[in-house]
């Protein structure tokens, strides 16, 4: 052993004791999953969950779960950081998150650096456990997958980033230098959003798949919000496109526009405006206190918010330019 | 008149080859990769952090490394997990990189100011950064130079330039021939000493003197004895970069 923090390993199970949680709780039995989006985080999500929501950056991601997740008001939640940006950015700000392991956070890319995220960590109200790569948060995900304790990597080897996660550096048995251990990670409960899902959880994903693969084969309890619901001929005519299967999925809820305001590729843009709107909102504490309030707490569900943001006017517009029939409006930035 | 950051991005787009496969980020490196591309290096293959591999995007600038328009007229669109392993495997050859504070060794802080456990200030952390700082064969580090920036030792070491100097890269584990190879400032466009890896002036911006070279930096800056000035942008240069960011989204 060249190097090892025990202290900062999370979310790691050794492999028998997965195999056994999967032998229990998972069915290859084709079952109708579809539920409610709150029965779904009232049933999947807890408190002092180990949680990792799908997507990557401001793309694909479960927003209307996380919205819910801010209307249940779960607390103390650890998030895997793995390239979270508006996502873990919200469950900051609203308080439900407190420990998160860090490949990428607190920041939106060309936005700019999240401010209610940043303070969290600087006055001690959100404790970052470890830091890692975004290709070693993968790369956590493809050993829990593939049934391993461990997946090997030269990244990172000589950096604090190592040195503050908890992988293990030995020598490499092959070479005699170097490689690092990266520890797998098993999530108490993933939320993946998909384009489309037929009712018993098989799931289609069009363009890039991120990291959510892995991550739906990693996690205890897998909760897919889906754009669509679809015959299940749709998915049977061609599994070469099911991304996901059935057998890994516990909870399905259909929710159109599921990741507003962020993209979906090839079904509708961020909501530049939308994201203004929070940007701005989200430079002072009673703004987003405000914000929440406006648009999480005082709408019943998805639906109720996506009124609130506009309705159908502007959701048409956002699949207009996301088609490039529209113009791209302003980018959105922190002020 | 050209402002600093048209000048830094110009600077990066012209050390890009005429082929070869770059981990391109948002903002400056996507402008400087994409300049290069419309300008002398046609065949050069973008890859991006979100799983996109070959696109070209048009109309607008991607404003996330995961959007559609990464692989838009693309070559191939996979995961995290493939275009992580194309580096790994040493498919990529050149990356931008970028930091809060960087050291001698061209490595890199963008996890925190101050103390780990109480920072004072909370970067995003490593995200690629130090993915692509390990796998790739010439790193591009665009950043602003002053003495809080240039410092004799980094809060946080997020990503491997050439840790302490001499062979100490190699000796971690990290692949061999990778590594930074240019620093780009608003003063001048620096390398690494073959030998000692140590930062080495190499370039500088017109209207800066080697003095403010010094003045602005926390650790002794080596001259390379041919140092020359930057030849100043083109009106080409100009005009194809402004005409790629009409909103001054990135270069103001």
């Amino acid at each position: 052993m060249l190097e090892e923090n025990k202290e900062k390993l999370y979310g790691w199970l050794h492999p028998d004791d997965m195999r056994a949680y999967r032998l229990k709780h998972k069915s290859m039995v084709k079952k109708d999953k579809l539920t409610t989006l709150s029965e779904a985080i009232k049933k999947g999500v807890k408190k002092d969950d180990y949680l990792v929501l799908g997507g990557f950056g401001a793309v694909r991601n479960p927003m209307a779960a996380v919205y819910e997740i801010i209307r249940q008001d779960i607390k103390d939640l650890t998030l895997g950081g793995k390239a979270s940006q508006n996502d873990a950015n919200v469950l900051i700000a609203s308080g439900n998150i407190t420990q998160i392991e860090v490949a990428y956070a607190f920041a939106d890319e060309i936005r700019g650096l999240s401010r209610p995220a940043r303070a969290a960590v600087e006055s001690g109200r959100l404790k970052v456990l470890s830091e890692m790569t975004n290709a070693g948060f993968q790369w956590r995900f493809t050993a829990a997958m593939k049934g391993l304790s461990f997946y090997p990597t030269r990244t990172s080897l000589g950096t604090d980033t190592l040195h503050y996660s908890g992988s293990k550096t030995i020598t490499d048995p092959f070479t005699n230098e170097p490689i690092e251990l990266l520890p797998a990670c098993h999530p108490d409960v993933a939320i993946i959003h998909v384009h489309r899902a037929d009712k018993y959880g098989n799931c289609q994903i069009d363009g890039n798949v991120m990291i959510d693969v892995e991550i739906a084969h990693a996690a205890k309890h897998v909760i897919v919000t889906a754009e669509e619901i679809v015959h299940e001929e749709v998915i049977s005519n061609d599994p070469a496109l099911t991304k996901i299967p059935f057998f890994v999925v516990d909870s399905l809820v259909e929710v159109p526009f599921g990741s507003h305001p962020n993209q979906v590729p090839g079904l509708y843009s961020f909501d530049e405006d939308q994201w203004q709107i929070w940007l701005d909102a989200s430079l002072e504490d009673d703004d987003i206190t405000d914000y929440l309030n406006t648009y999480v707490h005082e709408t019943n569900d998805h639906y109720d918010y996506l009124e609130k943001i506009g309705g159908v006017k502007v959701l048409h517009e956002l699949k207009k330019i996301e088609k490039g029939l529209s113009p791209y409006p302003k980018v959105a930035r922190r002020g | 008149m050209v402002n600093e950051t048209e000048k830094m991005i110009i600077a990066g787009a012209r050390l890009l080859p005429t082929d070869a496969a770059i981990y391109v980020g948002t903002g400056m490196p996507l402008l400087a990769s994409i300049l290069a591309l419309k300008t002398h290096a046609p065949n050069l293959l973008f890859v991006y952090e979100g799983g996109g591999v070959g696109g070209q995007p048009s109309g607008r600038l991607p404003i996330q490394v995961s959007e559609s328009l990464t692989y838009e007229q693309g070559t191939i669109v996979g995961s995290i997990d493939y275009v992580m392993s194309l580096a790994q495997a040493g498919w990529i050859q050149y990356g931008f990189l970028g930091g809060a504070q960087i050291d001698i060794y061209g490595n890199l802080n963008t996890t925190t100011i101050g103390d780990w456990e109480k920072p004072k200030v909370r970067l995003p952390g490593s995200g690629g950064g130090a993915d692509i700082a390990s796998f790739c064969e010439k790193n591009i580090i665009l950043m602003r130079q002053d003495k809080y920036k240039f410092v004799e030792k980094i809060d946080f070491l997020t990503s491997p330039g050439y840790l302490t100097g001499g062979n100490s890269r190699k000796e971690a584990g990290l692949p061999k021939n990778t590594g930074p190879y240019r620093v780009i400032t608003q003063l001048g466009i620096y390398g690494f000493d073959d030998v000692t890896k140590k930062l080495t002036l190499l370039q500088l911006f017109e209207g800066f003197s080697l003095d403010d070279v010094q003045a602005n930096s926390g650790f002794p800056i080596a001259i390379s004895k041919d140092w020359t000035y930057v030849s100043h942008p083109t009106e080409t240069e100009i005009n194809a970069l402004r005409k790629l960011d009409p909103n001054g989204l990135v270069i103001g």
